[in-house]
This record gives C-alpha cells, structure tokens and sequence, in this order.
C-alpha cells in the first residue's frame, strides 16, 4: 500500500501564488477527481508534483511513501512512481514513441538497479504491442515522432499508453478528457480502468464531469482559486453538473 | 607560447610543388601556383572571411607535407568512422601525404569505372581528367583554392561511364599528417550520362598533437545528363587541424545530386561549398550536420546555383554547439535571369547547448526573374525547456533527455547519410563528446 500525501501545498507562478494551501491524500487503489473552472490552479498543482522549474513551491510538502518528493528531481519523481498525463504534451521532433518510451523504461529499469543492462529488444517489442493493442493504437505508432503532428486524441492516447508501460504508484490525468470524442474517450478510460489497479492511485483533474462516467472517483474534490474548497464522493461530481460551481463560489466567496 | 609571426602570404616556394608529373598536372599546377601569387591571405576585410579570423594561426611555421614530411600510417587510425571494418572488401581509396592505395576495384574496372590517383589519371586518362580538372573549382577562386591546387601531392580521381551503375559504395580516406605540415589534396569525380554511384569520404588526422597544421582540399564533381551521385563527406580532424576547402559540383540536365556534410573536428575550418545546377531539371539536395565543442569554429559558406529552368535545390544545414565554439553558415540561393520554374530552398537550424557558444545564421538569396520558389529559414536557439521537462518527467536523466533531444534534432540530417551505419557512427561519436 502506497500513499501520496500532500499538506499545505502553495506554489507560485513568476511570483504569483497560484496554489494557495492544497492538502490531499491519495492511497494506492483509490481514485481521485479534482474538479474546478479553467485558471483556478489544477495544472498547477500537477505541475509543482511533478517539478516543473516554472511551479514554485513555496510552502508545504508532498511526499510518497514518506520520501519527501520536492527535494528530488523530476526523472526521480517519476522513477520513484509519479507519473503526470499532461493537459498538453509537447512534440518531439526526430524522437519516435518506441525509442522515446524505451529510453525512459531503462532510465525506470536503471533506476532500482544500476547494473541493469536495460529491457531486451523482444521484450519491449512484445510489451509495447500489448499495451498499445490495449489502447486500440495501430502499430505504425511506435514509429512516429513524439507527439510530433499528433492530433490532439491521439497526444492524449500516447500519454496514457506512457502511463501502461511505466506502471507510475500514482498517476495525475490532467484533462485527459479534452479533445477527445466520446469514442476515444471510451478507449482511454477503459485503457485506464485496465491498468488502474489495487497498487495504483490515479488523480483526474478536469472540468468537464463527462469523463468520470467512465473512470469512476471514490473522491471528488473541488478546487476554486487555488484551494481545494469541497471534498465528498461521486455524487458530489453530479451536484456539480446539475448546480455549477456558482454555489461554492458564494459559499468561499473570501 | 611562441610568438605567431604575422605573415601576408602563404610562406610556400615552387619548390615545394610536386615534381615528377605528366604535362596536364604540370599545367594545371603551374597556373595555380601563378594564381596563388595574386592571393594573399584573407583578412577580416574581405567580405567572406569577416566572421573568421586567421590570426591565431601560425602560417609561418608550415611546410608543404609531402612523401618525405609527414609520416605514413600502416593502418586506418582508430578514429576514423570509415573504419577498417567497413571498408574491407570494399572499393576504397586510403590518402596520404605519402601516397595513395586503393584497393577493392577490379570488379569495377571491367565496367570502364576508373577509380585511381591524379597522378595515374593524368598519366593514363588525360583526356577525361583535362575535362573536369580546375575547370568546376578554378585555383583562382581563393588562396586555399590555389594552394591545393598548386601543392597536392595526392589525389582521388572517380569516373563512371555512360550508363554504368554502380550500386555498392565507394569509399575515400584521406589523413592528414598534422606536425606543423600543411597537407594539400583534391578529389576528382565524373560521371557520365545515366550513370550513377554513391562515394564517401572521410577526412581524419593522425592522433591529435598540439602543433598546428593545416588542410586544404578541393573538390570537383560534375554530373552528366540524368546521372546520379550520392556523396557524404564527413570531417573528422584532429583539433590541432585548421581545414580549408572549396567544394563544388555542376550537374547537368535531369541530374541528381545528394551531397551529406558531416563535421565534428578541426579547430578551425572554412569550407565552400557550392552547386551549380545548369542543366534543366538539374536537381540537388544538400544537407550538412554540425557539432563542435571547445574553441572550435566552423564556417560553411554554401551557394546553391540555379543557371537553367525547371532545377531544384533543397539545402538544410544543422548545427549543435557547446563550449564556446562558434559556427557560421552563410547562404545564397542564386536563380539566373533565364531559369524559370525554379525551385530553391535553404535552412539552418542550430542549437546552442552552452552560453559561450556562438551561431550566426545568415541566409541570402538573389533571384533575377519572378517564375520561381525560393524560401529559407534559419534559427539559432537553446534546448528547450518544455521538451526537456517532459522528458524528465518519464524518469530519464538530464544528460539522457538532452541527448535524446539533440538526437531528435540532428535526426533529418542524420538519416540522409547514403548509409545508416554512417549516420549512427557519426551520431556516436557526437553523443561521446556530449557525455565527456
Ligand atoms: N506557465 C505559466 N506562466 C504564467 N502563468 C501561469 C502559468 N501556468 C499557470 N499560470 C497561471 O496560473 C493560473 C492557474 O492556471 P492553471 O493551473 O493552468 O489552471 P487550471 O489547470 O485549473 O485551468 C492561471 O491564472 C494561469 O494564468
Ligand atoms: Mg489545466
């Protein structure tokens, strides 16, 4: 059993405080949304977790299992099972999926052990096939340019086939839902029914509650200016369709 | 450090041209050597050389190398990327100051395909050689133009007749001595009508030594009606090497030229390198891929020539630079008044990987009609930050995640070379410098 716990958390964005005390515990199995209107500080959390040079923390921490995750770098954040599907992932030319993902599977590899001498080519081959046949991706895939002209479905698809192959303790989507139609969505969110498991936490961050018909919360936490204002369960996600979020505007109206 | 003596001139004598030549190469020499006597070295005032300075460098101390200066090699230097291993069995030319050997060719004589020395051509193949031989880089296009031309004691002359294709690789070698020499050679290739062949070309130093010494070269190539080369040139010199070179190529009607540029080494070079498509639907696609660290500075200056209608150039140039090593390239795409339907394109991208480090990008064009295509970009720019931390946040390293970005930089380059082996060496020994 794993555990992200994250206490008192504020980050700044070129010296403005965006995340303004964020406290939130994730144990492995369990699935979290954090819901909330566009600018109200979602990527920024996920970003400050996973250590962005631009999101400062100023104050608070985050730790996985006891190890204090803001004093290491990002590549230890991930090795150590961070893993952030990102709202836009960026291209990288001249780069493909295949090369892309078996660097960072021995980079993990390496990692734990440093003598390893890095996943054999059938073994990757093989892995790699399974885990995009799971995402409904053609093979041609692996041979294409990282993000490099992907649309914005397909972008989002290869984060979570990222997501399959590292097996992160604790995954943030951020809006992984958008850009995709509901038939990708349905892809993606069974993809990640799939490899969730009772070892894995995973953190949806969205603003839209289409996709958590599909991925479903244990808790849904709602972030307005940069602090989490309400916790409950799925039905609090509802609420929220039905009613907006102008209600908890008023109620925290500071 | 010894004083550098200022000198105007290469400190060179008619006595140290190559003795013992038939009448062409005698001729050929003679009026470089006259040429020479009219260039004196560049300076910052010359419009071509502004951004290189020659000042560092000791002209003074230099000797011609010939069979007696400069050591000989028994065998290919372990740097070289076109190592033993490739080369065995295969159709190749090792050059020294001290002579030549070539090897590999029988199979290919009994085609008419001539793959020999200047000297044996000049001897054997006169009337080929005078058709090509200073007449594509003429000695009076510059000093190291006229130096080459003047004191090469070796040479690489390929031809391939009409309708002979080629399809296994050739290879040339050329090692330069180094120790205070001044190593001249050229290379020579012709190809016939229909004909077609895929040459390449490493220039390497011996092991590095601290004395400085200099490389000139000159390269003549012409393309015959719907012929076909693939040439990649890779230069891999010792820093202690200053390398100077004019590079040219014509291609005639319906020709095709691809033409790799590698370069790693040297501590300074200045190469021109230029095609002139005159032939209609002439076509070539050159591309070039740099790396330099430390005190190194490059300069290519290329020119993409469009003398006849229908022809096509596509030029991209690539550089990655750390320390505080400088490059230049300089572009010039010309479209002559009578070419219409022309096609031209010209890049430079570089990526600067330490703050020191230096890149100017200066593309030109000159088109003197209005039925054509011509478009160029340049960009000069760091890692970027986005790209790295996505990078980072899958659990690869630092280092790893900027290699594996300047792999996927240089990576369009890099595939043309003719042979991947090629590429992937030339890319191993960029990642070896990036990781020491
Ligand atoms: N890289 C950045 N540079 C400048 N401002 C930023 C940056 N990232 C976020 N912000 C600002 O921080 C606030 C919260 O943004 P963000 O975390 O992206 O919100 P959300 O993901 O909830 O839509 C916004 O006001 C946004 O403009
Ligand atoms: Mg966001």
């Amino acid at each position: 059993m794993s555990e992200l716990v994250i206490k008192n958390l504020h980050v700044n964005v070129e010296d403005i405080e965006i995340s303004k005390g964020i406290d939130l515990t994730i144990k492995s199995g369990e699935i979290h949304a954090v819901m909330g209107p566009n600018g109200t500080g979602k990527s920024t959390l996920a970003y400050a977790l996973m250590g962005h040079p631009k999101y400062k923390v100023i104050k608070g921490e985050a730790t996985l299992d006891g190890v204090d995750l803001l004093s290491l770098a990002p590549n230890e954040r991930s090795t150590l099972g961070l893993f952030l599907a990102f709202q836009y992932p960026v291209a990288v030319p001249g780069v493909s999926v295949a090369n892309f993902l078996r660097t960072a599977i021995n980079a993990h590899r390496k990692y734990l052990d440093p003598e390893d001498k890095g996943i054999s080519i059938p073994e990757f081959r093989k892995l790699l096939k399974d885990k995009m046949a799971l995402l409904q991706m053609d093979e041609s895939f692996a041979g294409r340019y990282l993000n490099d002209g992907f649309s914005g479905g397909e972008k989002k698809r290869v984060e979570i086939l990222q997501m399959a192959t590292l097996e992160p303790k604790f995954s943030i989507l951020d809006e992984t839902d958008s850009g995709l139609d509901i038939d990708a969505l349905k892809i993606v969110a069974d993809g990640v029914n799939a490899i969730s498991s009772e070892d894995q936490g995973v953190l949806v961050i969205t603003h839209y509650q289409r996709i958590l018909n599909y991925i479903k919360p244990d808790f849904v936490h709602v972030m307005l200016n940069g602090r989490i204002v309400e916790s409950g369960g799925p039905e609090l996600a509802l609420q929220l369709e039905e009613d907006g979020y102008e209600w908890l505007r008023e109620r925290h109206a500071a | 450090m010894a004083r550098i003596k200022p000198v105007r001139r290469l400190p060179f004598t008619r006595e140290m041209m190559p003795s013992d030549q038939a009448p062409l190469l005698r001729d050929y020499r003679s009026a470089a050597w006259e040429a020479l006597q009219e260039l004196p070295l560049p300076t910052a005032k010359d419009e071509a050389w502004r951004r290189t300075s020659l000042a560092g460098f000791d002209f003074s101390a230099l000797q011609v190398a010939n069979g007696k200066l400069g050591k000989k090699v028994p065998a290919i230097p372990s740097t070289a990327i076109l190592g033993p291993d490739l080369l065995a069995g295969k159709p190749h030319a090792v050059l020294q100051a001290s002579g030549i050997e070539i090897k590999g060719t029988s199979h290919l004589e009994k085609e008419g395909v001539i793959f020999c020395s200047l000297t044996e051509a000049a001897r054997e193949h006169p009337r080929l050689l005078e058709k090509i031989l200073g007449k594509i880089v003429s000695p009076q296009e510059g000093v190291f133009a006229a130096a080459a031309g003047a004191f090469s004691q070796q040479g690489i002359f390929l031809y391939i007749p009409e309708g002979v294709t080629v399809e296994e690789p050739i290879f040339g070698l050329a090692i330069t001595p180094g120790g205070k020499t001044a190593h001249f050679f050229q290379t020579v290739i012709y190809l016939e009508e229909s004909s077609s062949a895929i040459y390449l070309q490493e220039t390497l130093s011996l092991e590095e030594r601290d004395e400085a010494s200099l490389s000139g070269e000159n390269l003549e190539i012409h393309i015959g009606p719907n012929a076909r080369l693939q040439i990649a040139e890779l230069q891999n010199y010792g820093k202690e090497v200053w390398s100077f070179g004019h590079k040219k190529a014509r291609v005639e009607r319906d020709g095709y030229l691809e033409w790799e540029i590698g370069a790693l080494g040297s501590g300074l070079s200045k190469h021109f390198v230029s095609v002139d498509l005159i032939g209609a639907g002439a076509e070539t696609r050159v591309s070039g891929s740099f790396f330099t660290d430390g005190k190194q500075h490059l300069t290519y200056n290329t020119l993409q020539r469009h003398l006849a209608p229908r022809t096509t150039s596509d030029l991209i140039f690539k550089g990655a630079l750390k320390g505080s090593s400088h490059t230049v390239w300089r572009g010039m795409i010309y479209v002559a008044e009578g070419a219409q339907f022309v096609d031209g394109y010209q890049a430079n991208r570089n990526l600067v990987l330490d703050p020191a480090a230096r890149s100017d990008s200066i593309p030109g064009l000159e088109i003197l009609n209005n039925e054509v295509r011509c478009t160029h970009g340049s960009t000069v720019g760091k890692i970027d930050e986005e790209q790295l931390f996505y990078l980072l946040s899958r659990g690869i390293p630092p280092k790893e995640a900027e290699q594996l970005i300047i792999q996927g930089f240089f990576h369009d380059t890099i595939s043309r070379f003719s042979l991947p082996e090629i590429g992937e060496s030339f890319w191993d020994k960029i990642k070896e410098r990036l990781l020491g």
